[in-house]
């Protein structure tokens, strides 16, 4: 009788949770490690074309951002759906982007201002008529260097079909 | 005495996770993982009085590339599917028709690309060409120089130019995009069928 009465008795050990905050500490270190922080609001849509022979944007503090693409559904009541250009924070027109390259270039450090590299993001299905006029201002604003910013396919295969 | 003898209560780190859970969170939330990553090109610099003393080219040292609206292609007057394209473009920059390049395999045709060093890929688009075929059309020539150089690269030295460390091998690479310099040139974009 004794042995059941103590059976009874005995109530579960607490899991020790001691560590807890260690792992969640580790998790942090990665999250802040392997991630940058999300610079702008983007308010276009905005789905990279694919390629395979690119190149990683080696220094953040030389690029500037330029986004093409339709506006996201909340805005598009608003803007439509024809694919406009997004400078920082804000919808933008053609005529703004000099203005705007000519900012950013006054930003950088003189020495830094040869390197400025203006990267392109912008939506497959855009037409090149924008492209084109984004890149017609970027080389009236001295900015020759670009890159236009693309993902690396999962297979190689999927490039070439149809449907992308 | 008695005071020393008293132990420090131990501070109650039970809300410690509470507050990495936080930060955790925030950090998910305000930070992306994408890198950037795209085909780097150059732009020709902005000249108002263009086209005064370009000299001329002869029209067997330009691979022409057209991509219309419906994001079809005609390359050198001829129907190409985008797969096709890559090896379209090294044929004709490896042709070697003056036989003047030592290194080159091509077939030396006398219609097309006297070398390396002259040939040049004039690009076209319309301004109803979608930006995603444009892209695939720009990965394709680049990736036809890429392709020559590597085989340039392995032959000479035995390794592949895209696997060489930029600060490393400095002048290797140098000497290489010497041996295939990449010449895309673009026109303006036409306005048919926009």
């Amino acid at each position: 009788m004794a042995v059941i009465k103590k059976k009874k008795d005995k109530e579960l050990p607490a899991v020790n949770t001691s560590a807890l905050p260690d792992i969640v500490f580790m998790l942090l270190f990665f999250f802040m490690v392997a991630t940058v922080m999300r610079e702008v609001d983007l308010k276009v849509s905005v789905n990279k074309p694919q390629a395979t022979e690119i190149q990683k944007l080696e220094r953040k503090s030389l690029v500037t951002y330029i986004y093409a693409g339709s506006p996201r559904v909340k805005f598009q009541d608003k803007f439509g759906r024809a694919p406009r250009i997004q400078l920082n924070d804000a919808f933008a027109t053609i005529d703004d982007l000099q203005a705007f390259v000519i900012q950013e270039r006054e930003k950088k450090s003189e020495e830094d201002r040869p390197m400025m590299t203006m990267s392109i993001k912008a939506d497959k299905s855009v037409k090149m008529g924008l492209i084109s006029d984004i890149k017609l201002q970027l080389r009236k604003a001295q900015a020759l260097k670009i890159n236009y910013s693309s993902l690396q396919p999962k297979n190689v295969e999927a490039l070439y079909s149809s449907e992308n | 005495m008695a005071r020393n003898k008293r132990a420090i209560p131990e501070i109650n780190a039970g809300s410690m996770a509470d507050i990495a859970f936080l930060l955790l969170i925030f950090y998910l939330v305000t930070t992306t993982m994408d890198t950037d990553k795209g085909i780097n090109r150059k732009l020709p610099p902005w000249d108002e009085n263009l086209e005064q003393d370009i000299p001329p080219i002869k029209e067997r040292n330009i691979f022409t590339v057209l991509v219309n609206s419906n994001d079809q292609l005609l390359v050198e007057d001829e129907y190409l599917e985008i797969s096709q394209l890559r090896e379209k473009a090294m044929e004709f920059i490896d042709n070697n028709g003056d036989g003047s390049c030592t290194y080159c395999k091509g077939y030396k045709v006398s219609s097309s690309s006297d070398n390396p060093d002259k040939a040049v890929i004039s690009l076209q688009n319309d301004r109803g060409t979608s930006y995603g075929m444009y892209v695939k059309v720009q990965n394709e020539l680049v990736a036809a120089y890429e392709d020559l150089r590597d085989k340039y690269a392995e032959e000479e030295y035995g390794k592949s130019y895209r696997g060489m460390d930029a600060e490393e091998d400095k002048d290797v690479i140098k000497e290489i995009k010497g041996a295939y310099p990449q010449k895309i040139s673009e026109a303006e974009p036409l306005n048919i069928g926009g």
